[in-house]
């Protein structure tokens, strides 16, 4: 029992870090119907940021305001390269296909995976410890770390200030309106332009903290970590019913824990550990041939 | 029999010329006039890749269907193969020993591709029937989730290497490569011309419209979706036995991405803008490894082979934002571009009819591609 109570919480760990990178894909999908490839990538970016402020700005000296200022600090930067690259890759390709713009989101992922391998090379590097790390018995001898607590806080406290900015701000409605009809919501005298720009700069944020969290509990960070996390993160907002907020967040927990089941009782049913990254694409085909809409996700129901 | 006048001598010079290309590339050269090993390999890569591309452009470009998992089915042709040839290769070239050392290690060549095709089609049969299902963006990140769960499953195949990688002995030269490399571009500009050709592009062009002419689209999706996976599969037969060492490594996204490269870059459904985009690709990180590094103060030696990558991604992007058809679009190179005036060529050599015209474009987006086509 024990054990299983353990691989749950290490399996919601790594769903909170995927749920907030899965909110990032279903803002922009709700609002521009576009998978934004690079999402993932941008997770990446803030990772690495958070890696720059830490170990110039704190020296590596573990505190909570250091903590707390790596984790705002990477989240504003990833914010403006978020919008940045919606400015200056997708911005110019939104009239053309869909198919063009995927293939522009591509070309992005690809782009900012290469420039980072080239900057920082593709060896892992090793995050410095913002909080020291302290593991807790809660009970039995279930261990819960205080990298894994952070992540839970922040990760909570993230998701319920999306929730309010989307129904309780003006450009939340602004928001609701774009993901409702582009077209009408412009012709209705909102900005559509800036809440585009601002969604982008939300979703960059909450994968840039995710980012520095998983960083921290991992304390390893490489250039591609953002293309399976990405893509796992993808297949949450999927399976959660795509430009359904809470669904991401439900999506990204599932398939946390299934990829913890599945290394730590696949063995017991003939599935070795090595297909942890499978699952997920296992579970997005079964999706998307049973219930395109996902979990949550309905035709008429509220997206953003 | 005028069939066989009319294409009997072009196809001996192909062979003659395969021929020589073939013996050039060997140790002796040809008449003394030989390339190295560096070179020889960057053709045969090259051959591969307009392979891939070629095949891949038939459910991308022609078909518009987007595909981004055509590495698994490479992979699967070229672990399927290999499997058949270090089990069974040595008992076969033992048993037709008298046809000499080369004509019996192309017997298990001959199989080995055989088998690959087989495998890899009925694979993509697998995976195109529930996938082609779905449209657009859900259908290409499924093909890539399918991509990657077939690597996943060879990577813990113990009889084919498992994480080690598979030795596989050397059986390709490039008089095979160059005949698989002609055939596969033969076949699918045949298709492409032929009925079934017009039905895919229709389909491409408005799913509705073509299903409303009676053109029974999931059929031909899924039959467009199998041949192309048949001649990946080809591509990876040839790869695994030129190559003689097969890693998992060697199929990842990353491999899928850089076909997709070759192919918008050279346009989506254009065969010739394929072959480019194929040469292209394969090229252009060599030719930049020949460009002197430059030292950037404050970051160190600079050389431009480790940024190829990044070249790539920037001309991916580019070329979206400033021609997102690709170079050729929907047209051909070819030599009726010096016969003809090029107002009259668009009419006849091009397959989709105007050229520019996105690809598969739906409901929603079509409203707002309309000005898209103007930006050319």
């Amino acid at each position: 029992m024990d054990t299983f109570i353990q691989q749950l919480i290490n399996g919601l760990t790594i769903g909170s870090i995927y749920a907030l990178i899965a909110l990032g894909y279903t803002l922009v999908y709700g609002i521009l119907k576009l998978i934004n490839f690079a999402h993932g990538d941008v997770y990446m970016i803030g990772a690495y940021m958070g890696f720059l402020l830490a170990v110039y700005v704190f020296g590596s000296q573990p505190s909570i305001f250091a903590f707390v200022t790596v984790l705002f600090g990477s989240m504003i930067i990833a914010a403006i390269i978020g919008v940045l690259i919606e400015r200056f890759a997708y911005r110019p390709v939104r009239k053309f296909s869909r198919m063009t713009t995927l293939i522009t989101a591509m070309g992005m992922s690809l782009l900012i995976e290469y420039l980072f391998t080239f900057i920082f090379s593709g060896i892992p590097k090793s995050f410095p410890l913002l909080i020291s790390n302290e593991n807790y018995n809660p009970f039995g001898n279930v261990t819960i770390n205080t990298s894994q607590v952070l992540i839970f806080v922040v990760s909570l406290l993230l998701m319920v200030g999306l929730q309010y900015i989307i129904f309780y701000t003006k450009v939340g409605k602004a928001m609701r309106a774009v993901s409702f009809n582009l077209n009408s919501a412009k012709l209705m005298g909102i900005n559509t332009d800036f809440v585009i720009a601002f969604t982008f700069a939300i979703g960059s944020a909450m994968a840039a903290a995710g980012g520095v969290l998983v960083a921290q509990y991992n304390n390893k960070i490489f250039p591609l970590m953002g293309l399976m996390a990405g893509l796992k993160a993808f297949v949450a907002a999927v399976l959660g019913g795509i430009g359904n907020v809470p669904g991401a967040v439900l999506g990204g927990l599932l398939i946390g824990m299934a990829e913890t089941f599945v290394v730590g009782y696949g063995q017991n049913i003939g599935i070795p550990s090595t297909f942890r990254d499978a699952v997920a694409f296992a579970i997005l085909i079964l999706v998307l041939l049973v219930r395109p809409s996902g979990l949550l996700g309905s035709d008429v129901q509220e997206k953003v | 029999m005028s069939f066989w006048m009319k294409n009997l001598p072009g196809a001996l010079v192909i062979v003659i010329f395969l021929y020589i290309l073939n013996m050039m590339m060997s140790s002796s050269g040809f008449f003394g006039m030989g390339v190295d090993n560096y070179t020889a390999r960057l053709l045969v890569f090259i051959a591969i890749n307009i392979i891939l591309a070629t095949s891949l452009n038939l459910i991308n470009g022609f078909t518009g269907q987007f595909s981004i998992g055509h590495a698994g089915f490479m992979a699967v042709g070229a672990y399927a193969s290999a499997y058949f040839t270090v089990n069974y290769g040595q008992g076969i070239v033992d048993s037709v020993a008298f046809l000499g050392e080369t004509g019996s290690t192309s017997v298990v060549l001959l199989i080995a591709v055989a088998i690959g095709a087989i495998v890899a089609a009925i694979m993509g049969l697998i995976v195109g029937i529930p996938s082609l299902r779905l449209k657009g963006d859900y259908l290409a990140i499924v093909t890539l989730g399918f991509a990657e769960i077939i690597r996943i499953v060879i990577l813990n195949i113990d009889a084919v290497g498992g994480a080690t990688g598979y030795q596989v002995p050397g059986y390709a030269n490039f008089l095979w490569i160059g005949f698989f490399t002609i055939l596969t571009v033969v076949i699918v500009h045949n298709i492409v011309k032929s009925d079934m050709g017009r039905a895919l592009v229709s389909i491409r062009e408005d799913e509705l419209a073509a299903e409303a002419m009676g053109v029974n689209t999931t059929r031909y999706k899924v039959i467009s979706f199998v041949i192309s996976s048949a001649f990946a599969g080809i591509a990876g037969v040839l790869f695994a036995h030129y190559n003689k060492f097969l890693s998992t490594n060697d199929f990842q996204f990353i491999k899928s991405f850089e076909i997709i490269i070759m192919i918008v870059i050279g346009g989506m459904g254009s065969m010739t803008g394929a072959i480019i985009g194929a040469i292209v690709v394969t090229l252009l990180p060599e030719l930049l490894r020949e460009l002197p590094p430059i030292d950037l103060p404050g970051f160190g030696v600079v050389n431009f082979a480790d940024l190829r990558l990044v070249i790539f991604a920037l001309i991916l992007i580019l070329t979206m934002i400033f021609r997102p058809q690709g170079i050729f679009g929907t047209r051909e190179f070819g030599l009726s571009w010096l016969k003809r005036p090029r107002k009259a060529s668009e009419g006849t050599a091009s397959v989709g009819g105007t050229g520019g015209v996105p690809i598969a474009e739906d409901e929603d987006a079509k409203h707002l591609t309309s000005d898209g086509d103007k930006n050319e």
